[in-house]
This record gives C-alpha cells, sequence and structure tokens, in this order.
C-alpha cells in the first residue's frame, strides 16, 4: 500500500541510457571488435598506423562519435549488471553499495572518456 | 499403445508435513484427455483427498494452473499424449506459498492486481444520459490483446524476478494496468504511473521473456511491460523539462 | 479473516493453515535453458564495459605517441587478448541479435491504424546496422 506519496525515482532515467546505451552497443560494437579486436591484430587487415590513428582521432567529429561510443555503453553495462547482482546473486540487500559501484563506475568510465578525447594533441 | 500413465503429484498436508513430497498415481491412458482428467480420475477413484483447483476445463477460467514437468501450465490445455510413457510430474505454481496439494495462495495476486486499477477511470463520469464512450475497431485493436488475460498467473510462475522478490508487481498486473492505460476511454494513466513507475513496479523487469512464452492466452505481458517502460521514461522527461505542464 | 499486508510481505492470522514456501535457489537459471539463454544476455553487458575500457585505453596510446601506440599494438597481439576479443565479438553479436530481436516488442509503431509486422521492424534495424557498420569500417579503412 503506498500511503506514502510516490518518490521521483531516477530508475527511469537511468533505463534511458540504459537504452540508449544498448543501441549504440548494437550498432557500433561489432564492427569495432572486428577490426581493432580482430583484423587489425591477426593481419587479417592492415592495421592502422599512428599518423593515420591519430588524425582519425583529432577530428572533433570523431571525438564525439569515440565519446558517445566509450560512454552509453558503460551505462547500458551498469544498469545491466546491477540487475544481474540483483537476480543472480540475490544480494539485493548490498543495494546501495551495487548502484554505486555500477553507475559510479560509468561516470568515471565517461569522465576519463571525455578527459582523454580532449587532451589529444 | 500405453494403457496407463503414471502421474507424480505433489502431496502437502500442512496438518501433517513439514514439506510437499510425491506420490505416484497410475492412470488409465487416454489420447484425448488432458492432465486435469487425470487428476479428476485420481480423486474420483484412487484418492479423494487430492485438492487442486479447476472450473471451466476449457482454458478460460485460469483456475487450473500448475507447474507439468517443471513448466507452467494450464492443466486443463496439456494432453498427456506428448508425455506418455514417461511419469508426468504435477506440482503446484511455483513462486507461490503452497496451501495444500496443488492448492496455492493466489492473495498475493490479487493485492496486486487491484494496485493496479485495472477499471476506467474518469476524471468525470459521462451521464447516462449523454450515451456510451464510443470506441473504433482502431481503438480497440491498440489494446485488445492485452485484455485476453484470464488472471491464471502462469506468467507469475514464469518470472524469476517474481520469484526472487515477492514485491514485484508482475507480468499479468502491469500488462492489465497498460490495457487500461492505452484504452482510449480511459483517463487514469497519470494515476496509474504514479504507483508502478517504483522500484518494484515496471522497473523489477528485467525482460526475460518467459511470461510471454508461457502466457496460454498471447498476451504477450513482456511486450506490454517494455511498452510501459517507454512511456514511463517519456513522462520522466517531459515532467522534468516542462514541470509546469499539468496533465 | 484475510493475510495483512505489512511493508510488503504477508503475514500470518490466526485462522489459515501454514504455507509452505520454496526458496529460489542462487542457481535458478541454471535450470532452464531459456534462463540460462537469459543470463548469457545480462552478461554480454560485461564485454561491453571491457571493450569500452580496450577502446579507452587505445584513444591514450594514440595520443602519447608512436612509441606507446606499438606497445599496446603488441599488447593487443598478446594470444591471450585475442581470445578475450574473440569471446567478447560472440558475446557482443549475441547481444545485437537478442536486441534486435526483442526491439520490436517495446517499440509499437503504428501505419494507418494497423501494427507494422515485428520482423520489419527488427528488420529494419539489422539493415541499419549493416550500413552503419560498413560505413564505419570505410571510415576507418580509407
Amino acid at each position: 500500500m503506498a500511503t506514502d506519496a510516490p518518490k521521483k525515482l531516477l530508475e527511469p532515467f537511468f533505463w534511458t541510457l540504459f537504452s540508449a546505451g544498448g543501441v549504440v552497443a548494437a550498432l557500433l560494437m561489432p564492427v569495432h571488435i572486428f577490426l581493432f579486436g580482430l583484423a587489425f591484430p591477426l593481419d587479417w587487415i592492415r592495421g592502422l598506423s599512428h599518423t593515420r590513428a591519430l588524425a582519425l582521432i583529432e577530428h572533433p567529429l570523431v571525438r564525439i562519435y569515440l565519446f558517445v561510443f566509450c560512454s552509453l555503453p558503460l551505462f547500458h553495462w551498469a544498469h545491466r549488471f546491477r540487475y544481474t547482482l540483483y537476480d543472480g546473486l540475490q544480494i539485493k540487500h548490498l543495494n546501495e553499495v551495487i548502484t554505486v559501484f555500477c553507475y559510479g563506475g560509468a561516470i568515471i568510465g565517461t569522465a576519463l572518456a571525455g578527459y582523454l578525447l580532449l587532451s589529444i594533441p | 499403445m500405453a494403457e496407463t500413465i503414471q502421474l507424480e503429484v505433489t502431496r502437502y498436508s500442512p496438518e501433517h508435513d513439514a514439506a510437499p513430497a510425491f506420490q505416484r498415481f497410475e492412470v488409465p491412458y487416454r489420447k484425448d484427455w488432458v492432465v486435469l482428467d487425470a487428476l479428476n480420475y485420481i480423486k474420483d477413484k484412487l484418492d479423494g483427498s487430492l485438492s487442486y483447483r479447476w472450473s471451466c476445463r476449457m482454458g478460460i477460467c485460469g483456475s487450473c494452473g500448475m507447474m507439468v514437468n517443471g513448466e507452467p501450465r494450464l492443466t486443463c490445455a496439456t494432453f498427456l499424449s506428448p508425455y506418455t510413457p514417461d511419469a508426468v510430474r504435477v506440482e503446484p505454481l511455483r513462486y507461490f506459498p503452497v496451501v495444500r496439494d496443488l492448492v496455492i495462495e493466489m492473495t498475493d495476486f490479487m493485492v496486486k492486481l487491484q494496485r493496479v486499477k485495472p477499471w476506467i477511470i474518469r476524471k468525470e463520469e459521462k451521464s447516462i444520459a449523454d450515451g456510451e464512450y464510443l470506441q473504433t475497431p482502431q481503438q480497440l485493436d491498440v489494446y485488445k490483446q492485452f485484455s485476453m488475460c484470464i488472471n491464471c498467473m502462469l506468467c507469475y510462475a514464469a518470472c524469476p524476478v517474481y520469484g526472487l522478490d515477492p514485491l514485484f508487481t508482475g507480468p499479468a498486473a502491469i500488462a492489465l494496468a497498460q490495457r487500461y492505460n492505452i484504452d482510449s476511454r480511459d483517463q487514469g494513466a497519470k494515476e496509474r504511473l504514479d504507483i508502478l513507475s517504483q522500484h518494484e513496479g515496471i522497473w523489477a523487469c528485467t525482460f526475460v521473456g518467459e511470461c510471454t512464452e508461457v502466457c496460454p492466452k498471447h498476451v504477450d505481458p513482456a511486450g506490454a511491460i517494455q511498452q510501459y517502460k517507454l512511456t514511463a521514461a517519456k513522462e520522466w522527461f517531459k515532467s522534468l523539462l516542462m514541470p509546469w505542464g499539468a496533465k | 479473516m484475510t493475510p495483512q499486508e505489512t511493508k510488503g510481505a504477508t503475514q500470518y492470522t490466526t485462522y489459515h493453515p501454514r504455507w509452505y514456501r520454496t526458496r529460489v535457489s542462487t542457481y535458478w537459471w541454471l535450470g532452464k535453458w531459456c534462463y540460462l539463454k537469459f543470463v548469457l544476455r545480462e552478461l554480454s553487458s560485461i564485454f561491453v564495459a571491457y571493450f569500452v575500457v580496450i577502446t579507452l585505453l587505445q584513444i591514450h596510446s594514440v595520443s602519447r605517441g608512436p612509441e606507446a601506440y606499438a606497445r599496446f599494438e603488441e599488447r593487443m597481439w598478446n594470444p591471450l587478448m585475442i581470445a578475450l576479443d574473440a569471446i567478447s565479438f560472440l558475446f557482443v553479436l549475441f547481444h545485437t541479435i537478442t536486441w534486435f530481436n526483442l526491439a520490436p516488442r517495446a517499440m509499437v509503431v503504428r501505419l494507418g491504424g494497423k501494427r507494422v509486422p515485428e520482423i520489419l521492424i527488427a528488420g529494419s534495424n539489422y539493415v541499419a546496422w549493416l550500413v552503419i557498420s560498413a560505413s564505419v569500417a570505410w571510415f576507418i579503412l580509407r
């Protein structure tokens, strides 16, 4: 019985980030992992030289792209992993710790991405 | 062709037993029998103390939901033929407290169902003289699928989140709330949103999707919940960016 | 007398029998294939986060200069890393497929009063995925 007024949760906000991150991860991650994780290291395709790589990430639009690519999937992980811990390990009583760990991790990752992308020479 | 089939049925008598145990019965095998027929045979001829719920025996009342070989099924809609010659295990509906034998305690569901206000809510009712609330076939089509729910609770037995968190509102209740939210005659969406947009409302759902798989009426509660999440998220952003907007 | 609700948990009254409650095992997700598939889908998010970390390291190494970049590349050649990347690729692919297949259930699109068939919505997601992947690959490799 909700006798007290329903409080405004942040849940819809994090769910939206989770969804957006899920879309970004679904659309962009496979090709990135294929190229940078498999094709280049295994020499199926010739890898990027440093000059070429630097030229690519210098571009402001590419920086924005990479920021989105790094930030949103982290929030996707945060939300999903939080619920996996609740349901998988049944440790709901550690609620606050889990929430801080997950979303805090995503926020730190986002801040790190912002810093790295801003400090490209 | 087998003449008989074995049924392994949960027995639990709170006066005598500390925990449920299985009892085996041998019932005649008929090609056209369902599990409910076998249970009725047991009660009529073998052991009259077996307790279970059933009513219409045609898949519309929602009373006879039980676990058949680990799957939530309506026993009136589950034929014996796919299982023969192996034994068929019949257990009470999962994730609910067992009252006796195959009977479960469903008050939790009834409370949650009532909480979501599954009825038409109007800010102002029309007077009888003004006539009915009209609805086009297209408007009916929007919510019809969700209105097919027979409250059989098979979706609750399939939902691991409900099993892990008894406070979770659950698939059927949320699907029925959504059925009224998207009904063109209803004006209570905001009221239901305040109730359901809580941790144990729609947000505890992680879209496992099993509820939709087991639903005998193809209601797709999982889809209803995800649609509801989308609506709730939109409302949240709207209220954040336009707090002055009255609804 | 009906059981009363206090803080969400139902309490016993004098008149009804002792219910039996089964405790849900920690390994509930191993019991059924569909549950296992669900948990694997959820765990794919870990590999998503892992590759974001790799990407951040990669950006950092590019910024630091050719030697740092060469050292990063060398670490990516490590067979353990490649194995991990291969597994990540499979899990992220699993995420993509399950995500697109489930998307139509959450987003109902109605055109002219009738609901657009789910396969069209899922299909258009796949097409967008292929187009975007090809564009990204072309942009990186040209």
